[in-house]
């Protein structure tokens, strides 16, 4: 097994699929001879040829219908927004097209996509280049939205989205891209979507995260460990539409405490969804009130100022305090 | 006639005045012989025969649609040479993406007509192209339909097949930031794609010199690098012509094309309250009426003695027929409920969907 950064595992599931079916094609604002502007399609058009996987022209929305279009004709498209920001100027394809591909043909026709997509705080890159903008996505039925955290689901992910015959968009934080390694199997292996991942058992209470907060969310579950014995159980729900209901639920019948933590605006945003979904089916099993850790509602962060706003693992730990001595 | 994609450099195509391409004129003589399509007499019987039916079920969705037993519908009349000879002129096998007016392309591409029906009444089942007619359902947004004909368009080519992708919209469409992605990623592709603006002169109210100061639509071709060229909307083998041509060179790996056809709609924009007379003068109607393209088809047919009267009261009562068949199986069709919707969200209901399947289900059963 070979240790993979995220990045080099985003760029092994491609060619895995690329290799796999013919049908799948690659493409955005220089994936091709440059490789993507962070490396995830090195050395992909070479290998496969400008035929599968190659350059568009720089317009997003057109990005957006090239994979509908190509979609209709039984393609698997993979379609690289080259930063999350850029996304605006697809969101038509994207929500308003793409998800709404089967439901408004009855079934007859549908949108075999994954939107790819660098999103996240924590790099220092220009504004509209990191926004979190996922709670936006999830608001759409008929989208898949999966963000991994670690470099083995994130080739297990992209592989089950690249398979998946609804559109999916799939989120990879900047942060993570190349922060760690991690064994990653060679060839082919699927994480399935809609299920999460207890990364971390405790029986103490339930954090509850996605994406690069997960790492904050194990380093705040260390220190509260050490400064009070308290064992936080911690989930990564890998997936956010569909949400994994079940995992989070069966967890808090355990600990009876949750926290939910997310970088993006506190707003009517997925901690809001998660807390939601444990008042419907395990509000006779908490103890106290689930908080929500989360970025301020401001407008997407200057780069000067993303150590403030982004949720750490102090912050964390305070949320978990509060929830424990409720 | 002028094309104006074959002119020296783009300065002339706003310098020259532009002459849309005809083949007849109003009189149903034939104006240039040299751009007369290759169609044999049963094929032109058969335009003819698609444009008078096209009329009758207007006029009958138009009355189907003030008794409320249609949903949303927009008028055609007046634009049937713009949306029949284009149809016309493609292979079963070409694909076409049309905008919410272009039923009539789609319809005798092969979706039935009582599924159209369905679709205006808002149901899912309108929108279930049978397997093997190569249309997708009209698009609502103004300008998705545009750059989605470019990735079906990729698809035909990277397939191997000699077909083409055909999109359509009207004359606002073209101020749509998708109309220029679309026509610019089709060039640079070089894709088998046709781009139809089927100018009526109106976006809903706005009038077309203020949607641009461009002298043609066509002419936008210029700057995507693709061929153009504007058509007598209202001249049913002129326009059978163009997309003919551009088909031709499609196939043969020579790009896209963009038309214009400059046409008019009789009606209102849509039966949804419109009212075209709060924008457009009575003279200015009256001087459409004429040019009417069933009149100046069938004085063309008649003079070679392929249309009569008998002709036209028989397509005329077939179409009657047509629509009301039509119309009663839209209305038997069951009425869709939320948990069949709900099943065809995803290709697998995720769990919370099911649990919201069987919340409406008790729902609907009380």
């Amino acid at each position: 097994m070979a240790q993979m950064t995220m990045i080099q595992a985003i760029t092994d599931a491609m060619r895995v699929e690329l290799a796999k079916d013919e049908n799948v094609l690659i493409f955005g604002e220089d994936v091709g001879h440059y490789g993507g502007v962070f490396r995830a399609t090195e050395g992909l058009q070479k290998e496969f040829g400008e035929d599968r996987v190659f350059d568009t022209p720089l317009a997003e929305s057109g990005i957006g219908g090239l994979a509908v279009g190509l979609g209709l004709q039984g393609f698997r498209p993979v379609a690289e927004i080259q930063f999350s920001g850029f996304m605006f100027e697809a969101m038509d394809s994207i929500c308003g097209q793409s998800a709404r591909m089967r439901i408004r043909s009855g079934g007859r026709f549908n949108s075999p996509i994954v939107f790819r997509s660098p999103y996240g705080v924590g790099v220092k890159a220009a504004e509209y280049h990191t926004d979190n903008l996922e709670g936006l996505l999830v608001q759409t039925p008929g989208l898949k939205v999966v963000i991994p955290s670690n470099p083995y689901d994130a080739k297990g992910l992209l592989i089950s989205a690249i398979r998946d015959n609804d559109p999916v968009f799939f989120l990879e934080h900047m942060k993570l891209y190349r922060s760690f390694r991690q064994e990653v199997p060679e060839g082919e292996y699927t994480v399935p979507l809609g299920k999460a991942n207890v990364v971390r058992e405790g029986n103490d209470l339930t954090v509850i995260a996605y994406g690069a907060m997960v790492q904050t969310s194990l380093k705040a579950a260390e220190e509260i460990e050490k400064a009070r014995g308290v064992k936080a159980e911690v989930i990564d729900l890998r997936t956010l539409s569909p949400l994994d209901t079940d995992t989070i639920v069966e967890s808090v019948k355990k600990t009876n405490r949750a926290v939910v933590v997310q970088e993006a605006q506190q707003s009517a945003g997925i901690a809001a969804e998660v807390i939601a979904r444990l008042n419907e089916r395990a509000i006779l099993h908490l103890e106290a009130p689930v908080l929500r850790i989360a970025s301020p509602d401001i407008s997407f962060t200057f780069p000067s100022v993303e150590d403030q706003w982004v949720p750490n693992p102090q912050r964390v730990v305070e949320g978990m305090n509060r929830v424990l001595d409720f | 006639m002028t094309r104006i994609a074959e002119k020296p450099n783009m300065h002339a195509a706003r310098m020259e005045a532009v002459k849309p391409l005809s083949v007849l004129d109003v009189n149903g003589n034939v104006a240039s012989e040299v751009e007369m399509p290759q169609l044999n007499n049963n094929q032109l019987r058969e335009i003819m025969r698609k444009m008078v039916f096209t009329r009758i079920w207007d006029q009958r969705a138009i009355s189907l649609g003030r008794q409320g037993r249609l949903g949303f519908y927009a008028p055609v009349s007046g634009q049937e040479a713009s949306m029949i000879g284009s149809q016309s002129a493609l292979d079963k096998e070409d694909f076409i993406l049309p905008g919410y007016r272009d039923i009539p392309q789609i319809v005798w591409h092969g979706l039935p007509l009582y599924q159209a029906f369905l679709y205006s009444r808002g149901h899912q089942h309108g929108g279930q192209i049978p397997a093997g007619v190569n249309v997708l359902i009209p698009q609502i947004i103004i300008g998705a339909q545009i750059v989605q004909t470019v990735g079906v368009a990729m698809g035909l080519k990277k397939r191997g097949k000699n077909n083409v992708a055909i999109t359509f919209t009207g004359d606002g469409g073209s101020s749509q930031g998708d109309f220029y992605e679309g026509l610019n990623f089709a060039g640079a592709f070089k894709l088998p794609a046709i781009f139809v603006v089927q100018n009526n002169g109106y976006a809903i109210s706005v009038p077309r010199h203020k949607q641009t100061t461009a002298e043609t639509i066509a002419q936008k071709s210029l700057a995507a690098g693709i061929a153009g060229v504007q058509v007598d909307g209202m001249d049913v083998l002129a326009v059978y012509k163009a997309v003919a041509d551009a088909r031709e060179r499609a196939i043969n790996g020579g790009g896209p094309t963009l038309i214009e056809t400059l046409t008019y709609r009789f009606g209102p924009h849509s039966l949804s309250g419109d009212d075209p007379t709060r924008y457009r003068s009575q003279t200015e109607s009256g001087e459409w009426e004429p040019k009417d393209p069933l009149i100046r088809f069938r004085k063309f047919l008649e003079k070679k003695n392929l249309w009569n009267e008998a002709d036209e009261n028989r397509v005329i009562e077939e179409a009657k027929d047509a629509v009301t068949d039509a119309i009663k199986k839209a209305e038997s069709i069951e009425k869709m409920t939320i948990p069949q919707m709900i099943d065809s969200m995803y290709e697998n209901t995720p769990p919370y969907l099911q649990e919201q399947m069987k919340q409406f289900s008790a729902w609907e059963g009380k």
